[in-house]
């Protein structure tokens, strides 16, 4: 049976220009593809896109769509004017998440592929803003056969809705010389110790585990996630000093000047009469712009690590925050160290849980009830390196300073 | 369907991603020593062991059908080894590990119409949310959106000839999932919310949605003999934060909800601690299919951009140093009172000093 097609004008002009067009996709689909089903629901979605862009309005509604056994995973969505594009009346999205790290073998990408031919409407994202694969367009009864079948072969879903969402980590040490940290075990670590707060939407609102191997933070794990993982290293970083000199003879003087020394922020390099470079590691902030500029030359050092800063998020509800430190370095090597990062989550989390307000992350909860409050909640001390600057206002009660100085000075006799 | 025969899901959770992965990666997994860039879109790394791995990066429609995505495959296969990585903005990458293949792979993805770069400093695939095609609560598309830029943006994808790399965000609502970019285009609603008092009592949870507002705007009331809610329509900040929990509460509005540009936004702690994006342009209008409005200024923003700053400045960098005023100057946008900003912790962004720009 011919597909009736609707009238595209305005989303045909996305069909010029040089860029791949997303609409040619999913015409492609309307005409070319041989299931008359995803024929009609890629004809009808065109038809209610079309609508949108012709009235500058949008037409889904949300609702309660899940699978057998979970709360949360699938994005539902009815059309409000299901009745002129019914085919696409029911075009609920399955967040499923990625493979740590996003690495795919073209073998499972159509193993996938092949799935969700059958159950729903061929369009797919690699990846949404959160990190899940998106599968845009099934219908409420095919949801569950769509799950059912990619769940047997390893794929389960995402967080939707008031849970643990998804998590991201960068490509990491599979391919970065910057990489201080196992990224993907990370990444799978922490989010798998959680499935069942991924599944079943329970917590105040979402909470998101972002893993970057280095301060160049790609994952935007400072300002995008709850619980950031940033890898970074304590000991000196490493120079080639060959390398260095090599660089600087290519490259003449001036530019290393202009490019690397005068841009660090903390004045730590020097470029020697030699053409050589000494890093004072005292006042290096591991921002890692030298290592960009000459990754030949300049490493991360030995001692390698992680920085874990919690609360970024974004507008919704006090306005945007980035993470703030709580935990300034810690190793992970041991099983130990692997342990207290998933410990230090369920910490966090259950605190969380329990003294956040509906809807509030956790970066607002520590706005509203004060950092210092939130690090003795979860048992962690207070460290110079959390803060930009000790506080500039008098208005507070001091009258338990002996105790806590006291405190201090003998936690730094222990760890001497 | 009857309980009994529903099937147990399986919580495996994320996935082990070492079975997907090139094997010279896995080989020197956390062995790598340096990368270079042979070319815009190419890099190369070399791990400790002297193997050597090209990395292709490609842009796509990130909206994918499934002819495209097989065709994608079909290219992995063909000429790099069957193994894909996405990036965080979409991109795809194939790997390969003998520099004769990166050439050929080149030719093919081209040849099939996509487009290879968005490595270094190059203006990198926009980063996009949902849209009308397929979000409850977007006042704009995403896609389209994207489509209508990156075409006119698509030299500035393929070369690497922009002081740094350049990030570009768009959101379709004013309060969620679009991140921070050293140009954002985001939704800016102007007018509050138009509440459908029939609707309210049935389809909201009054008290959650009141709790929701940024600046209680929203109390109970009773309308036409209805429980219902009502707006304080000085108070409102029109971000459509009440939306979403109450969708009687219409914020999208074909004429009142606007564009507004952003820039400076930056996640990466080099050379700087990571920065927001701030507002520099609004009253863009909403204009599909092809946003020319909202496309122009982000051209200009990036042709100042390019004409002004050193190398390695980001977008927020090179505004630091010349100064807001010879910014709004170089990109001919007005600097209104709107720029300045109210919200709380907003004195930080005052200045509090006598260092004026002439």
């Amino acid at each position: 049976m011919a597909v009736q097609k609707f009238d595209t004008p305005m989303l045909d002009q996305l069909e010029s220009g040089p860029w791949p067009s997303f609409i040619t996709g999913i015409k492609a689909l309307r005409d070319n593809h041989p299931d008359a089903k995803i024929n009609e629901m890629t004809n009808s979605l065109l038809g209610q896109l079309e609508h949108s862009y012709e009235t500058r309005k949008g037409y889904w509604k949300g609702g309660t769509v899940s699978v057998y056994g979970y709360g949360g995973g699938i994005i539902p969505r009815f059309s409000e004017v299901g009745h002129a594009f019914v085919a696409s009346k029911e075009f609920h999205t399955l967040r499923v998440q990625p493979p740590a790290g996003n690495h795919y073998s073209t073998g499972m990408l159509r193993q996938l592929a092949d799935s969700w031919e059958k159950w729903g409407s061929g369009l797919v994202t690699f990846h949404g803003q959160t990190g899940n694969i998106m599968f845009i367009g099934a219908d409420t009864e095919n949801v569950q056969h769509f799950f059912d079948e990619i769940n047997d072969y390893g794929w389960d879903l995402g967080g939707a809705g008031p849970c643990v969402r998804t998590a991201m980590s960068c490509v990491g040490a599979a391919r970065c010389e910057m990489s201080c940290t196992n990224e993907q075990k990370a990444h799978r670590l922490l989010v798998n110790n959680f499935t069942d707060d991924v599944h079943r939407p329970a917590l105040p609102y979402k909470f998101k585990f972002k893993i970057s191997g280095c301060p160049n933070d790609c994952q935007n794990a400072i300002e995008r996630s709850d619980f950031a993982v940033i890898g970074t290293w304590r000991d000196d970083m490493k120079v080639d000093q060959d390398e260095f000199k090599a660089y600087v003879s290519r490259k003449g003087r001036q530019h290393v000047v202009d490019n690397i020394i005068s841009r660090c922020p903390t004045q730590a390099l020097t470029l020697n009469d030699d053409d050589s470079l000494t890093v004072n590691n005292k006042d290096c902030v591991r921002c890692m712009h030298c290592l960009n500029v000459v990754p030949k030359a300049l490493h991360p050092g030995d001692d390698k690590g992680v920085t874990i800063l919690i609360g970024g998020k974004r507008t919704l509800k006090i306005g945007d925050l980035m993470g703030t430190v709580v935990v300034p370095f810690k190793k992970l090597e041991t099983e130990e160290d692997w342990e207290s990062i998933v410990e230090l989550a369920e910490e966090i989390i259950d605190f969380w849980a329990e003294n956040g307000l509906e809807h509030e992350r956790c970066g607002e909860m520590i706005e509203r009830i004060g950092l210092a409050n939130f690090l003795e909640a979860i048992g962690i001390d207070p460290d110079p390196n959390m803060v930009d600057s000790p506080r500039q206002c008098s208005y507070v009660r001091m009258d338990g300073w002996d105790e806590a100085a006291i405190e201090w000075f003998e936690k730094k006799a222990e760890q001497a | 369907m009857a309980k009994q025969e529903m099937r147990e899901p399986i919580e495996s959770g994320c996935p082990d991603p070492f079975q997907y992965m090139h094997p010279v990666m896995r080989k020197n997994f956390g062995m790598w020593k340096y990368h270079e860039h042979p070319r815009p879109g190419v890099l190369l790394h070399v791990a400790y062991s002297g193997d050597k791995i090209w990395t292709v990066r490609v842009g796509t429609q990130r909206i994918l059908d499934l002819f495209s995505l097989r065709e994608l495959c079909d290219i992995g296969e063909k000429f790099a080894d069957g193994y894909i990585h996405f990036t965080i903005r979409s991109n795809i990458e194939y790997m390969v590990t003998d520099e004769a293949k990166v050439e050929p792979l080149i030719k093919a993805v081209e040849d099939a119409g996509y487009v290879v770069g968005g490595t270094q400093n190059s203006v990198t695939m926009l980063s996009h949310t949902q849209g009308w095609l397929h979000c409850d609560i977007p006042a704009t598309d995403a896609s389209g959106v994207v489509k209508s830029m990156m075409d006119e943006l698509i030299d500035e994808f393929r070369s690497t000839n922009m002081p740094n790399r350049v990030h570009i965000t768009t959101s379709c609502c004013q309060i969620n999932c679009g991140g921070q970019g050293d140009i954002a285009i985001n939704i800016q609603h102007t007018k509050p919310p138009k509440i459908n008092h029939d609707l309210v009592a049935n389809v909201c949870e009054r008290p959650s949605v009141v709790a929701r507002c940024p600046v209680a705007a929203i109390r109970p009331a009773i309308v036409n003999g209805k429980p219902s809610l009502e707006v304080d329509e000085k108070k409102c900040i029109c971000c459509g934060a009440c939306f979403p929990p109450c969708p009687p509460m219409q914020i999208n509005d074909a004429e009142f909800s606007k564009l507004a540009i952003w820039v400076g936004g930056n996640h990466s702690n080099a050379r700087g601690k990571p920065t927001f994006h701030k507002l520099v342009a609004a009253g863009i209008p909403n204009n599909p299919p092809r946003w020319p409005e909202a496309t122009a200024i982000v051209k200009r923003i990036l042709a100042a951009y390019k004409e002004g700053a050193r190398d390695w400045e980001r977008i927020n960098e090179w505004i630091e140093r010349i100064g807001w005023p010879r910014f709004f100057e170089a990109v001919e946008l007005p600097f209104t009172k709107y720029h300045i900003d109210n919200w709380r912790g907003a004195r930080k962004s005052l200045n509090a000093s006598t260092y004026i720009r002439f």
